[in-house]
């Protein structure tokens, strides 16, 4: 009810300044009457009240940004968690500082020399039409300092975008209506398997091909995304049916998800989900993935908690996962019968009938998944 | 001139300039050839829109602000909209959030603001008796309207208007299956905007050929007001750009409806994969922005223009550096087709790129910023008159460095990375392209309201009006800022799904509701007093502002031809304001110089014997025979 009783409060300051006006302007009709009937435009009282309400808005406008920048500064920008990312906000904060000063000297240009200008009577304004030493200097600074401002935010996003180091722990984050799907690469042999987006139904619901052995130990989730700290991170991107976008705010990370054309962001992250709860003093943090690409009535609610923990827990926490190929024996039929033997280690006993040495990949097998996989 | 016909209808014409038959109401009102008339048509249809696009503003406001709150009463225009639990739904959130967006860029800003001034200041500012093609112009008019009526009934029907966001991005836009706001909705968003889009070209043309062709003696295009200059490479602009997004439409109708994969690949949706393979989102996120750029210019450089002339008449003084302000909208205009792919850094396209884009997106400030301080310098030692047309330019300026400046760190790729669509992007463009264009269409209509009607609009009602938005339009957009910086994903039904956004800020984005809804209400303020001064307005003098362009040459209410005898011929430039020695404080540009032998410059009095030749030019008159 508040939010009523407020914005009636603003119906009837507004009706009533129009009130006022109105009365003023009566006023001013039967005192000046004569005045205007000359149909000359008047200049008076109310140009020397404009002119002082700029300065006035600009001081006023001042204190009250500072004060509510100060008040606010408590949620800017979320704990960076990734070395890039503690960069990039470096160089925000520097372009910030740059541009409010920018900000408030042209702004304090623009209000002062139109309350100290401002019309008076007998005064003739100066025919000052252009002066090219003045124009060429406010061309060369701010193109000196966009070139600094380019030349260091470049730097950053080439490393930002370089390829990933060749140890890079890969992981799959798939966007889909309206949830996400990751996929880890498993234990065995750490490589993420062929998918076909044909191949997706409810058991699959990546598509996870079953052709490539690669794909045999790699496992889904819907819920969390766990990754080590400290270890550079591959994700790739993919969607399955409409744009979406992976945001990890703390890891100032972002990517859109596109169907039909993988996408990828490499990134790692230095502080442990632990670590995270006691630099923000909030014993229930946790990261997560959103998603920023609208992408239809769940838009707003496609969260996915990500869990940063050391390398050893990590792999502990791996190793206990089901592939989905165990926990789904149903997809066992898809396996083409020369690499049945090699899934059966992840399949229940009844499922297949032979058990089978897995341990080692063979190249020329995973070059001819590879190549299914772009078949469509 | 290759436009002046030489049949006898037209020397007939030319005789009786003065007399007309008078034409039917329809000819007159509806179906008008004139371009005053055209312009106070798209002008209405303008505000119309702009109630209708605000109005919706406001009520996603009501839900970002007030998330838990009861919009029952909302249920007489909404219907079933609200749910049976009396919240906004939130495709319908979607879907005003679109609506608000299409609306507010295209058929406010573009259509009413370049729109109508346009139309009504080419002609009168270059000395025209109408636009190159009345016919033309009329169609234009009548192809906007047509595609506003479209787009309005697409808010009637049951699924609701297109709901994928302004930029509507495929798959989710070309998918009936993936949205509500994509089926029905979507397909008369894309007829309508392929109409707006003909629209657009027809007036395109017309502008530039007129500010081409029907220049009067005189007029060299180193003598154009700086609002010609504007409307000009606006028109240019539009040209290039908006065939590319009728492509873009165009290829995903046939997506949408004939089975088509521009746009679409390996697509699982609703328990069914699409047969659709090789297409590219990503294309039609480079055809959308290629137009997407150009039209934060299309809407900008209007204002910029009008607000240059404003500010220069109410000052007192010419616009410093008038050939600066011309190269430095040239810079804007072709660099605004070479930065499209910097809305797109985080869209998997090429890195390298990336780069790219964001090293010419950051030089676009270099011109943008000497506009910025040629036109403060413009104030600097002027005799300032503010009326509400300065107020508002005023206003503009300021906009247009606070929201300006923010471009600045979202142009740099690295940055763009933590700020891609947050509301800090929101912020950022809502100042230096819809608050500064808004403004320029304000103070376009307090300062030509006295040549379009006859009538003074009030002026304390125009004060009023400018505090109460100035001041609004900054507490909604300045907090705004803080808001993105903490990491709020934009078109967001909720903030209450994520524990980043969950417990912060929710003071603050009911302020900015509450800013918004007092933004809003203050602009009844400027309805009443454009109403009320077309019915009870006080008479215009011929030259309210004592201005020197060549509109304030015309009869109070110009007639059909703008002029009663000849078009009067120009001598100099439309900034002599203030000039030392003259008697007045400004001389109008049809003024010789030899009338003004105290004023003159030294090499202006070298001028005054190209005068004859001038007069001996042809007159360029559409209405009679060239010389």
């Amino acid at each position: 009810m508040v939010f009523i009783v407020a914005f009636l409060i603003i119906v009837f300051l507004g009706i009533g300044s129009v009130l006022a006006s109105r009365m003023a302007s009566v006023i001013k009709n039967v005192s000046n009457g004569d005045a205007k009937e000359t149909g000359e435009v008047r200049i008076g009282l109310s140009n020397r009240i404009n002119g002082i309400l700029f300065p006035v808005f600009f001081v006023l406008g001042l204190i009250a940004a500072t004060w509510s920048f100060l008040h606010a500064k408590q949620y800017f920008l979320p704990e960076a968690a990734s070395p890039h990312g503690r960069h990039t906000d470096f160089l925000f904060w520097l372009g910030m500082s740059i541009i409010t000063i920018a900000f408030v000297v042209t702004n304090a240009l623009l209000f002062i020399f139109a309350w100290r200008y401002q019309y008076k009577e007998g005064r003739k304004a100066s025919y000052y039409p252009e002066n090219h030493k003045l124009e060429l200097i406010w061309t060369v600074i701010p193109a000196v300092i966009m070139a600094l401002l380019v030349f260091t935010g470049w730097r950053a996003w080439r490393d930002i975008m370089a390829e990933a180091p060749e140890n890079a722990q890969v992981f799959e984050i798939v966007g889909k209506q309206f949830n996400w799907i990751v996929r880890y690469p498993g234990v065995d042999n750490n490589k993420l398997g062929a998918y076909n987006y044909k191949l997706i139904d409810s058991n699959n619901d990546t598509g996870i091909d079953y052709a490539d052995e690669a794909s045999f130990d790699d496992f889904v989730s819907t819920s969390e995304l766990h990754i080590p700290a400290n270890k550079p991170i591959l994700l790739k991107i993919r969607a399955r049916d409409v744009l979406h976008s992976v945001f990890i705010p703390h890891l100032r990370v972002k990517m859109d998800a596109v169907p039909g054309m993988p996408t990828r962001f490499q990134f790692t992250a230095d502080k442990t989900t632990d670590e995270m709860r006691n630099i923000t003093g909030n014993p229930d943090f946790t990261y997560e993935i959103a998603c920023t690409e609208v992408c239809g009535q769940g838009h707003f609610s496609m969260r996915i908690r990500l869990i940063v923990e050391d390398e050893a827990s990590w792999l502990a926490w791996c190793r206990e996962q089901k592939p989905l190929l165990t926990s789904t024996p149903e997809l066992a039929a898809r396996i083409p019968a020369n690499l049945k033997a090699k899934a059966a280690k992840y399949l229940p006993a009844d499922v297949t009938a032979a058990p089978a040495d897995s341990s080692t990949a063979s190249l020329s097998v995973s070059g001819a998944a590879i190549a299914s996989s772009t078949l469509r | 001139m290759s436009t002046v016909s030489t049949n006898s209808a037209t020397v007939a014409h030319a005789v009786e300039q003065d007399h007309h038959e008078p034409q039917s109401f329809w000819r007159t009102y509806i179906f008008s050839e004139d371009h005053k008339t055209i312009a106070k048509q798209y002008l209405i249809s303008g505000i119309f829109w702009s109630i209708i696009g605000i109005s919706m503003s406001v009520i996603f406001r009501l839900q970002l602000g007030f998330p838990g709150m009861k919009m029952e009463f909302l249920r007489p225009i909404l219907g079933s909209w609200i749910n049976e639990t009396g919240k906004l739904d939130p495709d319908f959130y979607l879907a005003l959030v679109t609506m608000h967006g299409t609306i507010m860029v295209f058929f406010v800003l573009t259509a009413g603001l370049s729109g109508t001034f346009s139309n009504f200041l080419i002609p009168l500012q270059v000395g025209a008796r109408d636009m190159a093609s009345g016919f033309l112009n009329m169609l234009s008019y009548w192809f906007f309207f047509v595609a506003s009526v479209i787009m309005f009934s697409s808010l009637l029907i049951e699924t609701g208007p297109a709901a994928g966001g302004w930029v509507i991005y495929p798959p989710l836009s070309a998918l009936p299956q993936a949205h509500k706001g994509s089926e029905l909705g979507m397909t008369l968003w894309l007829i309508s905007m392929a109409l707006f889009i003909v629209s657009q070209l027809l007036g395109g043309i017309n502008y530039i050929t007129t500010v081409i062709n029907l220049r009067t003696r005189g007029m060299s295009f180193s003598k154009l007001p700086l609002t010609i200059w504007a409307f000009l490479l606006t028109a240019i602009l539009g040209l290039i750009s908006f065939p590319v997004l009728l492509s873009a439409a165009l290829l995903l109708i046939f997506d949408r409806s004939f089975g088509t994969s521009f746009y679409l690949s390996e697509i699982y949706i609703k328990g069914e994969a699409l047969p659709n393979v090789g297409g590219s989102p990503i294309l039609f996120q480079h055809l959308f922005w290629f137009l997407g750029h150009p039209e934060v210019y299309i809407v900008l450089l209007p204002a910029l223009g009008m607000t240059s002339e404003i500010i220069a008449t109410n000052s007192r003084k010419p616009i410093f550096g008038y050939r600066a302000m011309i190269a430095s909208m040239i810079g804007i205009a072709f660099l605004a087709f070479i930065v499209w792919a910097h809305h797109m850094f985080v869209t998997g396209m090429n890195p390298f790129l990336g780069s790219i884009f964001m090293f010419l997106t950051l030089i676009i400030a270099v011109p943008s910023a000497v506009k910025a301080f040629n036109y403060i310098t413009t104030l600097w030692r002027g005799n300032i008159r503010f009326t509400p047309a300065m107020l508002f330019s005023i206003g503009l300026v300021s906009f247009f460095i606070s929201g300006g400046l923010t471009g600045i760190i979202l142009g740099n790729s690295a940055l763009d990375i933590q700020l891609h669509d947050t509301y800090f992007v929101v912020a950022h463009f809502h100042l230096v392209m819809g608050a500064a264009s808004a403004f320029g269409l304000l103070a376009g209509v307090y300062h030509w309201f006295p040549k379009m009607f006859g009538k003074l609009m009030d002026e304390k009602l125009g004060y009023i009006h400018f505090w109460l938005t100035f001041i609004g339009i900054y507490l909604v957009f300045f907090p705004m800022h803080y808001i993105g910086i903490a990491g709020f994903p934009r078109r967001y039904y909720a903030f209450t799904s994520y524990d980043f956004t969950k417990n912060i800020f929710a003071d603050m984005n009911s302020f900015i509701s509450l800013a918004a809804i007092f933004t809003f209400t203050a602009q009844w303020v400027f309805i009443y007093n454009f109403v009320n001064s077309l019915i009870r307005g006080k008479k215009s003098p011929q030259n309210p502002w004592k201005s020197n362009t060549l509109e304030w040459t015309t009869p109070i209410k110009p007639g059909h031809g703008n002029w009663p005898g000849e078009i009067p011929a120009v001598y100099r430039w439309p900034y002599d304001y203030s000039k030392p020695g003259a008697k007045d404080d400004f001389i109008p540009q049809n003024v010789p110089y030899s009338q003004t032998p105290e004023s003159n410059l030294p090499h202006e009095n070298e001028l005054i014997s190209l005068e004859k030749e001038i007069e001996a030019q042809n007159l360029n008159d559409q209405f009679s025979q060239p010389h």
